[in-house]
């Protein structure tokens, strides 16, 4: 039995049995899914990776930048012209509204202090560019050039000319990824500005906007405004969220099904503004017991 | 090596770098804006695969797992997504080479399809159970184009391996 400790020549060496490396590596990777999925613990692991990875996506993108940029170089004069020609007169059809709203705000800010309410916060931010579509099939998500090194942090809203875009979801280094609020199960409060009735609208993951919850005898019409209520504490109240398009009400049902377009052109590239955090908030309710347990919504911790 | 086990034709032994550098180029084409069209295929799952399949001592679950996360992170996705694909893809694949191999490429072809359409269909059920939308029947054609490009894929990445037809006859092989 002397021969038995000895070691097998070099060459018959092929390391750990393949059956056993396969079990050491899914073991990881559904450790990981899970972990990822349930505990959203994973943020930091995912951000020290992004470093290695964001180069090489930012190489990947340059073609496609290139052509577009190439594109807009040889679009033309005149169409710059018309275009300068237009902006100029939407610039003067807003600037009655404009130049009242400042004399507006300090009147409001003096009327409320006379109310004494508190200060409405003004809205502030940065400009981030979108550098392009998260690649993940299942899901609605862009993602700008903007990262921790420019003070972003999660749960910042995102809006664009026309009204909310999204919510900065996730936080890398140099790069910050936004959920569309037609992202599925992305919700948004809201109020209708016509009645002023408030309730959350969700994204379906089609581009199109749910409101739920609403009984099917509310006062709701078609092309009715939502805009943001503010409650959550996030966003800033009184951005326009949606519009409605169509109510279907049916018997059967306690609620009415109210499909809402996004006003924002939220699948379209361009540039977002980023909302400044928002100030500090009245102290929040105290929570009953029931309700302190995982309701699902990771955006306030997110937001911490 | 031969490129099917019933070719005549000998190949240079492959050179790890360029194993590294195609396995790099797949992930950068991933990453390219087109990745969005529909029917684009995972190149690094076919690349991962061809290695898998041709060089299993050097390419298997090891840089299926290192290219999964880069996926995953690039994607946005759930982490352990991809990666968990990729293993079992390159497992299957490492298993299957020596059968594989018999084969003329056309046929290769077949045989690799239902191994990246697992792939694809492992992801989906993966988010399907968690929650995630449904994204759409084009999400699984991807692989059948993938299984067609196997054929020019091969010539490529075979190609710094072959050497001259023209025999030396100083040299006989």
């Amino acid at each position: 039995m002397a021969g038995i400790d000895h070691a097998p020549p070099p060459f018959f060496k092929r390391g750990p049995a393949p059956l056993a490396l396969l079990t050491f590596y899914v073991a990881i990777s559904l450790a990981l899914f899970v972990v990822d999925l349930r505990f959203r613990s994973l943020d930091l692991f995912r951000q020290t990776l992004s470093l290695f990875v964001d180069p090489v996506q930012r190489v990947a993108q340059t073609p496609g930048s290139l052509v577009d940029y190439a594109a807009a170089y040889l679009h033309g004069l005149q169409e710059m012209q018309a275009d300068n020609t237009r902006l100029k007169q939407a610039q003067l059809t807003t600037a009655p509204n404009l130049q009242r709203l400042e004399h507006l705000e300090s009147e409001n800010e003096r009327l409320r202090k006379l109310l004494d309410m508190r200060d409405r916060q003004k809205a502030k931010g940065q400009v981030a560019q979108i550098m392009y579509t998260a690649r993940d099939p299942f899901v609605r998500r862009i993602v700008i050039d903007k990262g921790q090194q420019a003070g972003i942090i999660a749960g910042q809203p995102a809006i664009d000319e026309g009204g909310i875009v999204g919510q900065v979801t996730r936080v890398f280094p140099f790069s910050a990824e936004i959920t569309l609020i037609t992202d599925k199960d992305q919700s948004v409060p809201v109020q209708l500005v016509r009645s002023g009735q408030r309730s959350v609208v969700f994204g379906l993951g089609n581009g199109q906007l749910e409101l739920r919850y609403i009984p099917a005898n509310a006062d709701v019409k078609e092309g009715d405004l939502l805009v943001t209520s503010g409650l959550d504490g996030l966003y800033l109240p009184g951005f326009p969220v949606a519009k409605v398009v169509s109510i279907e009400r049916e018997n059967s049902y306690s609620f009415a099904r109210i499909r809402c377009e996004p006003i924002a052109a939220v699948e379209n590239f361009g540039e977002v503004m980023i909302l400044a955090p928002r100030a500090e908030q009245l102290p929040r309710p105290p929570e009953s017991d029931g309700r302190r347990s995982n309701t699902g919504a990771p955006s306030r911790e997110a937001a911490k | 090596m031969q490129p099917t086990f019933s070719s005549s034709r000998i190949l240079l032994p492959v050179r790890p770098w360029f194993i590294i550098l195609s396995l790099f180029v797949a992930l950068l084409m991933n990453f390219l804006p087109t990745s969005h069209w529909p029917g684009i295929p995972d190149w690094a799952a076919l690349v991962l695969c061809f290695w898998s399949i041709r060089e299993s001592r050097r390419v298997g679950m090891g840089w299926a797992f290192v290219l999964g996360l880069a996926m995953d992170v690039a994607d946005g996705a759930v982490l352990g997504q991809h990666c968990f694909a990729y293993i079992l893809l390159a497992y299957a694949a490492a298993a299957q080479s020596r059968r594989i191999l018999w084969f003329p490429i056309g046929q290769q072809a077949l045989q690799i399809l239902p191994l990246l359409i697992g792939c694809q269909v492992i992801q989906l059920t993966m988010r399907l159970m968690t929650g995630a939308d449904f994204p759409g029947w084009g999400f699984l054609i991807g692989p059948f184009i993938a299984a067609f490009l196997w054929i020019p894929a091969t010539f490529l990445l075979l190609l710094p391996q072959y050497q001259p037809v023209e025999r030396d006859e100083n040299r006989p092989l």
